[in-house]
């Protein structure tokens, strides 16, 4: 289940800011590893939504600074 | 001394081609790029046809770039860049470097799309990039933000002169000592059945649906409208001693410019054309020159029936006898009219008459309207004379902007 839901974050990632799915592993941060700016989070974060079905609130996001957080978050709510 | 200021780089992404070269190779052989709109569109649309760029600017970029911009963005980065890369990517300290893209509507679409998705899924759909992609000086702040300028950022707004003024803004910046150089154009992306629709309600556009082709005909007694085109057209103007410096090829010679207003209507010419007089008669003042040293206009020529009439009596009225030695075309016809971004592709037209000296065609003229009084290039491009040579673009908007601009040769 994580490692396909960390396989489908990467390939939003990769669509909405360019980063190789490669990259996109768990303990990256996005600020810091993927740059990953505020807007492209919005946007990671709707495609996240749309895909799993989840509803991650503003509050929540915050929180989910390396990949591994997002994945986390989405397997325990999905 | 005023400094004075040259072209050393050139982009465009048009109707009739996806940059300069295959653009100009298009205009010279008076080929016209417009078609009919093949999407599913009202069926009491009047007007169908439009010049649609030749190549997708979408195609251009990475697609996690092109999904944050409006199309009319996209055009106006890729034309940077092509432009950019022309010019050398010059070595600038970015306070001395600025970027004025001009448009006429902005991100309308983008805006447009954005309203059906709120309709259609919620506001939590709404792209975060939605506002950058639908405000005016979006396209500018991409330009700029590319190339790294901090001498400034600006976006003339001024409906079919945008393109015209921004150039004009730019060459000032550079005369006034604000910057060594500065990327400056327009961009326009707006065909959708909205605003066809609404430039249909004023009577502008041609309806000659069965003929894409031979619609848009400036000059011609036939002509019945303007064809909506979209694209951008970017170019590099620099120091005339910073392009020496650095060895920068030079295409030609920003000569001057005039900027007036009509004061007469909303959206119809002054039938006396006494606004566009005096911004080419400002022009040549600003660029120091005489009526007799101008060769060539790259005419606004719209195709539309009053506003090619008042061109001519402007133009005319402004360099009086001398009009018959002026060979004058309209690109219109081949192009479209790309609105915001017009301007600046048909001042890159008139730098590349002067470095080649031809003047293109004009397309589908077969039969002159008797009340234009201009020696109009038809058939084939024609060749300008040697040695120091100038030519003329004008635009004119809705609102009553007029912009002259003078190009000198290299």
């Amino acid at each position: 289940m994580s490692q396909q839901i960390l396989e489908g974050l990467a390939a939003i990632v990769n669509e909405v800011a360019g980063v190789p799915v490669a990259d996109v592993q768990l303990d990256k941060s996005f600020i810091d590893d993927l740059d990953i700016d505020s807007l492209s989070m919005v946007e990671v974060v709707i495609a996240a939504e749309d895909k799993w079905g989840v509803k991650i609130p503003d509050s929540e996001v915050k929180n989910l600074k390396t990949v591994g957080d997002a994945v986390t978050f989405i397997s325990a709510n999905s | 001394m005023t400094r004075q200021v040259v072209i050393t780089g050139l982009g465009m992404t048009t109707p009739v081609g996806g940059d300069v070269e295959s653009t100009w190779r298009a205009i010279l052989a008076g080929t016209p790029g417009i078609r009919l709109i093949d999407d599913p569109w009202p069926e009491d649309q009047p007007s169908k046809i439009a010049g649609i760029m030749a190549v997708d600017p979408a195609t251009c970029l990475p697609s996690h770039e092109a999904r944050k911009l409006d199309r009319s963005q996209q055009a106006a980065l890729v034309a940077a860049r092509e432009a950019w890369a022309d010019a050398g990517t010059p070595e600038i300290d970015p306070d001395r470097l600025g970027a004025v893209v001009a448009t006429g509507m902005g991100g309308l679409i983008s805006l447009i799309n954005a309203y059906d998705l709120l309709l259609e899924r919620g506001a939590s759909r709404i792209s975060p990039h939605m506002v950058t992609m639908i405000m005016p000086n979006g396209s500018a702040a991409h330009v700029g933000l590319e190339i790294g300028a901090r001498a400034g950022v600006h976006t003339p707004v001024s409906a079919c002169a945008s393109g015209a003024e921004a150039v004009s803004y730019a060459a000032r910046m550079i005369q006034e000592g604000r910057a060594d150089v500065v990327v400056a154009g327009g961009t326009e992306a707006v065909i959708h059945p909205v605003t066809m629709a609404g430039f249909a309600a004023m009577r502008a556009l041609s309806t000659r649906n069965a003929d894409p082709a031979a619609a848009s005909r400036p000059y011609d007694i036939d002509r019945d409208g303007f064809v909506m085109g979209e694209g951008a057209g970017i170019m590099v103007l620099e120091s005339a001693e910073f392009a020496a410096a650095r060895g920068a090829k030079i295409y030609g010679v920003y000569g001057g410019s005039g900027l007036t207003s009509d004061g007469h209507h909303i959206a119809q010419p002054d039938p006396e054309g006494r606004g566009a007089t005096r911004a080419i008669t400002e022009a040549l003042q600003d660029a120091g020159l005489s009526t007799s040293d101008i060769v060539h206009i790259n005419a606004h020529a719209t195709s539309t029936p009053q506003g090619d009439i008042a061109e001519s009596a402007a133009i005319k009225a402004a360099l009086g006898s001398h009009t018959d030695k002026v060979a004058v075309t309209g690109t219109k016809s081949m192009t479209g009219h790309l609105l915001g971004g017009a301007g600046a592709v048909e001042s890159i037209f008139t730098v590349l008459a002067l470095r080649d000296r031809l003047v293109p065609p004009t397309a589908n003229l077969h039969n002159l309207d008797p009340e234009i009084h201009l020696d109009i290039v038809a058939g084939a491009p024609r060749p300008l004379p040697a040695g120091d040579i100038a030519a003329l673009n004008n635009s004119f908007g809705f609102g009553g902007h007029d912009v002259a601009l003078i190009f000198r040769s290299a």
